[in-house]
C-alpha cells in the first residue's frame, strides 16, 4: 500500500511537471508575451520597447531557463538598468534591492507575482481558494446525498414508475450545463420576468456574508449537473447489484426487501459511485468557473478566468498547479477508497 | 408459523405451467409438469439447457422475476399451495423451509459481507434467535460441511475462499434452518471434477443427516444416478419420463431418454465398434415447438398423423413404482432391441511421428501483487518438462483439471507464446521459439485449433461464410473469390451444415452449429495437427455426441493428428488412442488408453477416474474423495505436486514425496508415471471402475 | 400593430417550423413501418425514451437543414428600434416586406432572437457530430493498439491521455483558443496532426483486410490517400494563417474561428474516447475468436480493426451519442467565455454569453438559446439511453 501511494505520488509529480511546462510554454509564446508587455507597459509601445521590456525581465530567455527559474532551481533573472534600478523575476515593488533573493521559485515557496493584481500569487490564490472551498462545501452537501438517494431509489426497482421518473429527471440534469441552468434560474427566480426576485442574481455579496438569498442559486446551479451524473451512476450500479445472484440468494433466504436493499445491496452498490464522486470533484471545477463568472463570485474559478484572459503567467501557473493537484489527489483518494470499500481487492 | 407438520409429500407439483412474457409473445417455459417429492427423498431433474428445469425450481420458490408467471397448475408444499401465499408467508418459508443452492458459488455470496454474518442472518430472520446462538449454529453447520478452521471461515470474505469452499458455505447457508426441502440447481457445474465429487458426497451425507428432501437439477445423468432416488427427465418444457432411478436407467420407456443414454459415452463404449449415436436435429426454440410430441421431429419412432396430432399426456407404466412416460407409442416400441449400429469404422493406423515435444518448459513471470505492483516477481511454472510424440491419425488426449497447464501447452504449440526451454519439432522443423507472426503460412495452417466456448469462437459481427473464407484467404487457398467461396461451401458440407448457413450471422446458430463452423475453420487449410480444447464440454449432451463424431470422422479422412484437451474422462476413454494426464504443469501419467484406464494408476489418475460420474447402473466405482482443493500454480507444493492430496502418500517412506519431484518411470512399453510409489504397491492397486457382469 | 399574445407567438412559431414537422413525420412513418428490418436503429422505435430522444435530435437536425426557410429575419441584421424588445413585438421602422414581428423578441443589439436561435442550430449541428467523429477516429486509432499491445506504448499513451484529462477544460480552451495563440499557428499545427488520423485509420483499415489481394488493396489505398489527402490539405491550409501553401488548389476555407474551435473540441474529447476504446480492446481481446484469428496468423491491425472494433460497436455507438451532447456543451462553454467564434456569431453559447449581461432585466435573449441547447443535449442523452437499453435487450 505504501509503495502504491509512493508510486502514485511519483506519477503525480511527473504529471504536474509536464502540465505546468505545457502551460508555461503556451503562455510564453511570442504573441502572448507581446500582449503582456503592452498591457503592463502601454499599448503604444514600439517593437523595440516591447523587446527591451521583455528582455529586461528575462522573458526572452529560452523556455527551459525560465521554467527552471520558476521552479527555483536556477537563479532568478536580473537586469541592472543604467539608472541603477533593478528589474527582474524576483524584484517586487516596495522591496529594497538588497533584500531581493537570488532564487525565487516554487522550491523557495515563492509562487511568483501577479501582473494583473499586483500582488503575490500565493496570497491571491489562497484567498480565492477559500471562497471557492466554501462554495464547494455547500455544493457537496447538496449534491452527494441528493444524488445517492436519487440513484438508490430509482435503481432498487429497475423499470418501475419511480425509476422512470427519477432517471428521466437525472438525464435532464446531466443535459443541462451550468451556464444554461444558471441562466434559467436567474431568469426564473431573480428577474422581474419570472417568479419575481426571490433570489439574487449575483453572489458578489456572498463573499462577505453568504446567506440563502445570495448563495442558493450558485450552489444549486453547480450541484445540478453533478447530481444528475452521480445519480445515474448510482442507479446503474444499484440496478446491476439488484440483479446479482447474491441478492437472489438473500431473497430466497427470506430477507425482506427493505433489508435486502439496506444490508445487502447498498454497500456493494456504493462502491462505483464513490469513485465517480471523487472523480467528479475536478469536474466540478468547470462548473465553478462558469458559475463564478456568471454570478460574479470572485473565487478560484473567477481567478482562473482573469489569469487566463490577461495572460498573467505566474498566476495562471499557480492556478494550473492547484487544479492538477486537485485532480490527482482525488484520483488517489478514489483509488485508495475503492480498495477500502471493496474487500475483494483489499486482501488479495 | 414458519414450520408446520404434515405427513404427506413434501412437494406436490400438479400440472404446473409457467410462461415468460416478452414484448412480442408469451413463451411457455414449462408445460403440464407434475411431480411429487416424498419426505427424505431426492428427486433428480434432468434435461438439456433450455428444457425448463431451472424454471421449475424458481417456480417452486415463487421467484420468476418480472416477466415470468405461473399460468396454470398448483405447487403444494407440505399441503399448502405456494401459488396462493402472500409475500410475507413466502418470505417465512424461503430459507427456513425451502432453501436453494445454485451454480455459481462465488456469485451467490455477497462479496462485501463476512461469511459468518451471511450465515447467521438465516436463523436470526426466521427464528428470531440471538446473535450468539446464531453464531454457534453457524459454527456447527460449517463444521458439518467439513470446512477446515470454521472460526476463521466465518470471519472471512467470500473471495478469500476457493470455489469448492464457497460452494460448501452455500450449502451450509441452505442448511442453517434445517429446511424440509433443498433445491440444488446445477450445484457443481462450475467446479473441477475432483472437487465436484467431494461436494456431491457431502450433499448426500448431509441430506441423510438432516432428513432433507432434495430437488436436484442437473444436466449430468451420472451425477443424478449418484445422488438421487427418483428422476424426472425433461425435454423442451415438459417432463417426458419420470420414475425411480432403477426404472428409468434400466427400463426407460421414452424415446428421448433412450436417445440420451445412447449419446453419452459409457465405460464399455469404443469409438470404432460402438460409436455414439447422436440425436438428429436440434432442440426446438420455445416459440417454435412442433405440434403434438415435442420430441417428434427428432424421434426414431415418429409416426406422422399420430405423434403430431395433439397434446400428449403422461401415462403410467404399470408394474413399476410411479413410473410414467409421455409417449403414445411406448407400449409398441421394442425397448430391448439392440441399437442399430451404423457401419463400424476401421481403426486408423497411426503413421509417422508428426509432432515431438522434448523437455518443453514454459514459465511465466507475474507480479506478485497485481493491484499495487512491485513486491517482487513470481515465476509460475505452467509446464514442466513436457515430452511426448504424436503420430499421424492418432488421437492424444490431454487430461487435467483447471490450472494443470493444458491451455498453456496449447498456446506454446500454436505459437501464441514461445517456450522457455525444450523443443517442439513439427514435421521435422523446430518451432518452439518461433512466434506465430514469424511462422510460415504452411506451418500456421498445419496446426490449427478448435476452441472451447461455442459462443466465443466466432466473431459475432461477421457472417459464417466470410469467416471461413477469411481463413482460406490467409492460408492462400484458392486464387479467386469464387474459388474460395466454392471451397467454403465444401467445408460446410464437410461439417454437415446446410450451405445456406454461409450467409448467416453466428447469433442465428445454435451452440453445436457454431462449434461445427469452428471445426470447418480449423480444417480450412487441411491442418495436419488439430488441437481441440474441450470442444464439446460447453455443449448439451445430445449435441456433444454429434460434434465428437464429426471431429473424429474428419480426422479419419484427413489422417489428422488430434490433440484432445479435456477433463471428461468418459469421452477421453471413448475416443483417444493415448492419454496424457497432467497436474499442476507436470505430466503425471501417460500411456495408451487401456494402460491409463487400468491399474496400476498414478494416484491422481485413480482419484480422477473415481470422481467422474457414470450414468450406468451396472458400474461399480470405488469412492475416492480427495481432500482439499487444487493448489494454486503460483504457489505449488514442494516435491511431488500431488502430495498434498494424495491418499497413498503414507506408503512412501521417508517423506520423499514432500522433498523430491518424482522421476519419470516407465512401467510398460509406452506407459509412464511420475510417482514415488514402489512397484509392488502400484501392482496392488485395484481397478476403480468395475462393470458388473451382465 | 400590436404586441402578439403568447398563444399567437406559439402558433406562429409552429407555423414557421412546418418544414421540420413534415420531415419528422416522414422519418418516423418510414422508420416505424420498416423497424423490424433496420437492426438496432429499428429497435429504437420500441423504446419510448429512445423515440423522444430521436425526435428531439432530428428536430434540430431538420431545423439546421431548413434554417433558411424557418428564419423570419436576417440573424445579423439590426433594426434599431427593436433593441431588447419582448417577444411578439411588431417590427417598426424597417423596410416593407419583411416579417412583421420579432417572435421571440430582440436582443441587446436589436437582432431577432428567434432567427439567431434557428441559425445557431446550423453551427452546432455541423460542428458537434463531426468533431465527435474525428475524436473517435483519433481515440480508436490510438486506443486499440494501446489496449491490444499494452506495454510501454500503452503506458506512454495512457499517461498523455491522463495529462490532457488533468487539465481543467476551460484552462485548456483559454490556452488554445485565445487570439494570441491562434496567431502563432499552434491550433493549425494541431489540426495538421489530428486530421491526419482519419486517413491513417482508413488506410490501415483497408490494408489489413485486403493485403492478401495486392491489386485491390492498391486501388483502395490510392483512392483514400488521394481524396483524403486533398481534403486534408485543403482543410489545414487556410489563408491568413501561417499554414497556407495550397494556393489555387485549396478546395475550401473554413469560416473564421470554426477550425480552431473544432480542433480544440476534438483535442479535449480524444483522450476520453481513447480510454474507452482501450478498455474495450482489453476486454474483447480475451475472446476465443481473437485467439482464432491469431492462430491463423492474422496481423495485429486486422485483429484490432476487424475482429475487436466491430464487436465494440454497441458501447461505442452509445458513447458517440452522449459525446455529441457533451461536445455541444463544450461548444456552448467556448461561446460562453467568448472564445473562438466571433462575437456576432449566432451560435448558442455566444448568444447566451451576450444575453447574460442583462439577464435580470431582459431574460429572453439568453433563455431562448439556453432552452434550445438543453433540448438538443437532452435529446442526445435520451437517444443514447434508448440505444443502450435496446442493445442490451434480447
Amino acid at each position: 500500500m505504501g509503495l502504491f501511494i509512493l508510486r502514485r505520488s511519483g506519477v503525480m509529480l511527473l504529471t504536474a511537471l509536464c502540465l505546468t511546462f505545457i502551460v508555461f510554454f503556451l503562455t510564453n509564446l511570442g504573441p502572448n508575451l507581446e500582449k503582456l508587455a503592452k498591457t503592463q507597459g502601454n499599448f503604444r509601445m514600439t517593437e523595440a520597447e516591447v523587446a527591451s521590456y521583455l528582455g529586461d525581465r528575462g522573458y526572452l530567455q529560452p523556455t527551459m531557463y525560465k521554467y527552471a527559474e520558476w521552479l527555483g532551481v536556477k537563479p532568478g533573472f536580473k537586469t541592472v538598468k543604467e539608472d541603477g534600478s533593478v528589474v527582474g523575476r524576483c524584484v517586487r515593488p516596495g522591496v529594497p534591492v538588497e533584500e531581493t533573493p537570488e532564487y525565487c521559485g516554487l522550491l523557495q515557496g515563492n509562487w511568483g507575482f501577479s501582473t494583473v493584481f499586483k500582488d503575490d500569487v500565493s496570497e491571491i490564490v489562497w484567498k480565492r481558494l477559500g471562497l471557492t472551498g466554501y462554495l464547494m462545501f455547500w455544493v457537496m452537501l447538496v449534491m452527494v446525498p441528493g444524488a445517492l438517494i436519487f440513484g438508490v431509489l430509482s435503481g432498487m426497482r429497475e423499470g418501475s414508475r419511480t425509476d422512470r421518473t427519477l432517471s428521466t429527471t437525472a438525464i435532464t440534469f446531466t443535459a443541462t450545463p451550468e451556464y444554461v441552468s444558471g441562466v434559467i434560474f436567474i431568469a426564473l427566480f431573480a428577474s422581474s420576468a419570472g417568479f419575481g426576485r426571490i433570489f439574487k442574481g449575483s453572489a458578489t455579496s456572498a463573499m462577505e456574508s453568504a446567506n440563502f438569498e445570495n448563495f442558493f442559486l450558485p450552489v444549486i446551479t453547480i450541484s445540478l449537473y453533478g447530481l444528475g451524473y452521480i445519480a445515474r451512476m448510482t442507479r446503474a450500479s444499484m440496478a446491476e447489484v439488484m440483479t446479482a445472484q447474491y441478492i437472489r440468494t438473500a431473497r430466497l433466504k427470506g430477507v425482506s426487501f427493505r433489508n435486502i436493499v439496506l444490508k445487502h445491496a447498498l454497500r456493494n452498490a456504493l462502491i462505483a459511485p464513490f469513485t465517480v464522486i471523487m472523480l467528479q470533484i475536478p469536474w466540478l471545477l468547470n462548473g465553478v468557473v462558469i458559475v463564478e463568472t456568471l454570478f460574479n463570485y470572485k473565487g478560484f474559478g473567477w481567478l482562473l478566468v482573469q489569469a487566463a484572459g490577461n495572460n498573467d503567467i505566474d498566476l495562471l501557473l499557480a492556478c494550473s498547479v492547484v487544479a492538477v493537484v486537485v485532480v490527482l489527489l482525488t484520483q488517489l483518494i478514489s483509488d485508495i477508497g475503492y480498495v477500502f470499500l471493496n474487500p475483494r481487492i483489499r486482501v488479495s | 408459523m414458519a414450520k408446520w407438520d404434515y405427513d404427506g409429500p413434501i412437494l406436490e407439483i400438479d400440472q404446473l405451467s409457467i410462461s415468460f412474457f416478452t414484448r412480442l409473445r408469451e413463451i411457455p417455459a414449462v408445460m403440464d409438469f407434475s411431480c411429487v417429492v416424498q419426505p427424505g427423498e431426492a428427486m433428480g431433474l434432468v434435461g438439456e439447457s433450455g428444457c425448463g428445469k431451472s424454471t421449475v425450481a424458481l417456480g417452486v420458490m415463487q421467484d420468476l422475476g418480472v416477466n415470468g408467471r405461473i399460468v396454470g397448475g398448483s405447487i403444494k408444499f407440505k399441503g399448502r399451495d405456494l401459488n396462493e401465499m402472500s409475500q410475507e408467508e413466502l418470505r417465512d418459508i424461503r430459507g427456513s423451509e425451502i432453501a436453494m443452492i445454485y451454480q455459481e458459488p462465488m456469485a451467490s455470496l455477497n462479496p462485501a459481507m463476512k461469511i459468518g454474518k451471511q450465515l447467521m442472518e438465516v436463523p436470526m430472520i426466521h427464528e428470531g434467535v440471538s446473535e450468539k446462538e446464531a453464531y454457534d449454529r453457524a459454527l456447527e453447520v460449517v463444521t458439518d460441511v467439513k470446512l477446515p478452521d470454521p472460526k476463521r471461515m466465518l470471519d472471512s470474505f467470500p473471495h478469500q475462499l476457493s470455489g469448492g469452499q464457497q460452494q460448501r458455505i452455500v450449502i451450509a447457508m441452505a442448511l442453517m434452518s434445517k429446511p424440509s426441502l433443498l433445491i440444488l440447481d446445477e450445484p457443481t457445474t462450475a467446479l473441477d471434477v475432483t472437487v465436484e465429487a467431494a461436494v456431491v458426497e457431502l450433499v448426500k451425507d448431509l441430506g441423510k443427516k438432516y432428513g432433507t428432501s432434495m430437488l436436484f437439477i442437473s444436466h449430468n445423468l451420472g451425477l443424478v444416478l449418484e445422488t438421487c432416488d427418483r428422476i424426472c427427465v425433461m425435454y423442451s418444457g415438459e417432463a417426458v419420463e419420470t420414475g425411480s432411478i432403477a426404472d428409468v436407467f434400466d427400463n426407460m420407456r421414452h424415446p428421448y431418454t433412450q436417445a440420451l443414454f445412447r449419446s453419452i459415452p459409457l465405460p464399455g463404449a469404443d469409438k470404432n465398434a460402438r460409436p455414439l449415436k447422436a440425436i438428429p436435429g436440434n432442440f426446438p426454440l420455445p416459440h417454435e415447438r412442433p405440434p403434438g410430441c415435442n420430441f417428434g421431429p427428432r424421434c426414431d419412432y415418429f409416426e406422422g398423423g399420430r405423434c403430431d396430432a395433439g397434446d400428449i399426456k403422461m401415462s403410467e407404466v404399470p408394474g413399476d413404482d410411479r413410473h410414467g412416460s409421455r409417449c403414445l407409442k411406448w407400449t409398441e416400441i421394442d425397448w430391448d432391441a439392440p441399437m442399430v449400429v451404423t457401419d463400424a469404422k476401421e481403426k486408423a493406423k497411426p503413421g509417422d511421428v508428426v509432432l515431438k515435444m522434448d523437455n518443453l518448459k514454459k514459465y511465466y513471470e507475474v507480479a506478485a501483487n497485481a493491484m499495487f505492483g512491485g513486491g517482487g516477481k513470481k515465476v509460475v511454472k505452467a509446464n514442466e518438462t513436457l515430452s511426448f510424440e504424436a503420430r499421424e491419425s492418432e488421437t492424444l488426449a490431454i487430461v487435467g483439471e483447471s490450472g494443470c497447464g493444458k491451455s498453456t501447452f496449447a498456446k506454446v504449440l500454436m505459437g501464441l507464446e514461445t517456450a522457455t526451454d525444450g523443443s517442439i519439432t513439427m514435421l521435422n522443423q523446430g518451432i518452439e521459439s518461433i512466434p506465430i507472426q514469424e511462422r510460415s503460412t504452411d506451418t500456421v495452417k498445419n496446426v490449427q485449433m478448435v476452441f472451447q466456448n461455442p459462443f466465443d469462437t466466432l466473431n459475432p459481427s461477421m457472417t459464417v461464410g466470410s469467416q471461413i473464407m477469411r481463413a482460406l484467404e490467409i492460408f492462400g487457398v484458392g486464387d479467386t473469390v469464387d474459388a474460395r467461396r466454392q471451397r467454403m461451401l465444401e467445408l460446410l458440407d464437410l461439417v454437415k451444415l446446410p450451405r445456406a448457413f454461409a450467409d448467416r450471422m453466428p447469433r442465428q446458430l445454435s451452440g453445436g452449429q457454431k462449434q461445427r463452423v469452428g471445426i470447418a475453420r480449423a480444417f480450412a487449410g487441411d491442418a495436419k495437427i488439430v488441437v481441440a480444447d474441450e470442444p464439446v464440454s460447453a455443449l448439451d449432451v445430445s449435441v456433444q455426441a454429434a460434434v465428437t463424431d464429426l471431429l473424429m470422422e474428419i480426422q479419419r479422412e484427413h489422417k489428422t493428428t488430434l490433440l484432445f484437451i479435456s477433463h471428461d474422462l468418459s469421452i477421453v476413454r471413448y475416443l483417444s488412442d493415448r492419454v496424457m494426464v497432467m497436474y499442476l504443469g507436470h505430466v503425471v501419467e501417460m500411456g495408451s488408453t487401456d494402460q491409463v484406464f487400468a491399474p496400476p494408476y498414478h494416484p491422481y489418475t485413480e482419484a480422477l477416474l473415481s470422481a467422474v460420474p457414470i450414468a450406468d447402473t451396472s458400474v461399480e466405482k470405488e469412492h475416492i474423495v480427495l481432500e482439499g482443493d487444487i493448489p494454486s500454480a503460483m504457489n505449488p507444493p514442494s516435491g511431488c505436486p500431488f502430495q498434498t492430496r494424495c491418499r497413498w502418500k503414507s506408503e512412501v517412506p521417508g517423506g520423499l514425496c514432500e522433498k523430491e519431484v518424482p522421476p519419470v518411470r516407465h512401467l510398460a512399453e509406452g506407459h509412464q508415471v511420475k510417482c514415488h510409489l514402489a512397484d509392488d504397491i502400484l501392482a496392488r492397486m485395484n481397478p476403480v471402475i468395475k462393470v458388473a457382469a451382465e | 400593430m400590436e404586441l402578439l399574445s403568447w398563444g399567437a407567438i406559439i402558433t406562429q412559431i409552429l407555423i414557421q417550423f412546418i418544414p421540420v414537422w413534415i420531415a419528422l413525420f416522414l422519418t418516423f412513418t418510414v422508420s416505424i413501418m420498416f423497424k423490424r428490418k433496420l437492426g438496432l436503429y429499428g429497435k429504437l422505435f420500441d423504446s419510448p425514451i429512445g423515440m423522444v430522444g430521436y425526435a428531439l435530435v432530428m428536430f434540430w437536425v431538420f431545423t439546421a437543414i431548413f434554417a433558411d426557410l424557418i428564419m423570419t429575419h436576417d440573424p445579423l441584421a439590426q433594426i434599431s428600434s427593436m433593441k431588447n424588445k419582448v417577444p411578439g413585438t411588431p417590427v417598426s421602422g424597417a423596410d416593407e416586406g419583411i416579417f412583421e414581428h420579432y417572435l421571440l423578441g430582440g436582443d441587446a443589439l436589436a437582432r431577432d432572437v428567434f432567427s439567431r436561435m434557428v441559425k445557431g442550430s446550423q453551427i452546432v449541428v455541423t460542428i458537434a457530430p463531426f468533431a465527435t467523429l474525428f475524436a473517435f477516429m483519433v481515440g480508436i486509432t490510438l486506443g486499440l493498439p494501446a489496449g491490444y499491445f499494452g506495454g510501454k506504448f500503452d503506458t506512454v499513451l495512457s499517461f498523455l491521455a491522463n495529462l490532457i484529462l488533468a487539465f481543467p477544460v476551460i484552462l485548456l480552451f483559454y490556452l488554445l483558443v485565445t487570439p494570441e495563440i491562434v496567431a502563432t499557428g499552434l491550433p493549425t499545427y494541431m489540426a495538421m496532426v489530428l486530421f491526419l488520423f482519419p486517413i491513417i485509420f482508413l488506410v490501415i483499415l483497408f490494408n489489413s483486410r485486403f493485403f492478401t489481394q495486392p491489386q485491390k488493396r492498391n486501388i483502395m489505398v490510392a483512392a483514400i490517400v488521394g481524396v483524403g489527402g486533398w481534403l486534408y490539405l485543403s482543410l489545414i491550409s487556410q489563408s491568413n494563417t501561417p499554414v497556407n501553401f495550397m494556393g489555387a488548389l485549396d478546395g475550401f476555407d473554413v469560416a473564421g474561428g470554426i477550425l480552431i474551435v473544432f480542433v480544440s473540441v476534438v483535442f479535449v474529447n480524444s483522450p476520453t474516447v481513447f480510454r474507452i476504446v482501450r478498455g474495450l480492446a482489453l476486454d474483447i481481446q480475451t475472446r476465443d475468436y481473437v485467439a482464432a484469428a491469431q492462430t491463423r496468423g492474422e496481423g495485429p491491425w486486422y485483429i484490432m480493426l476487424w475482429e475487436i472494433l466491430p464487436n465494440a460497436r454497441g458501447p461505442l455507438i452509445v458513447d458517440f451519442c452522449l459525446r455529441i451532447g457533451y461536445t455541444t456543451i463544450l461548444l456552448g462553454t467556448l461561446g460562453f467565455f467568448g472564445l473562438g467564434l466571433p462575437p456576432e456569431s449566432p451560435d448558442w453559447g455566444t448568444t447566451i454569453n451576450a444575453g447574460r449581461r442583462l439577464l435580470s432585466a431582459f431574460p429572453h435573449p439568453a433563455i431562448v438559446p439556453a432552452v434550445a441547447l438543453v433540448t438538443l443535449v437532452l435529446g442526445l442523452n435520451l437517444l443514447a439511453d434508448g440505444l443502450r437499453e435496446e442493445s442490451l435487450r434480447d
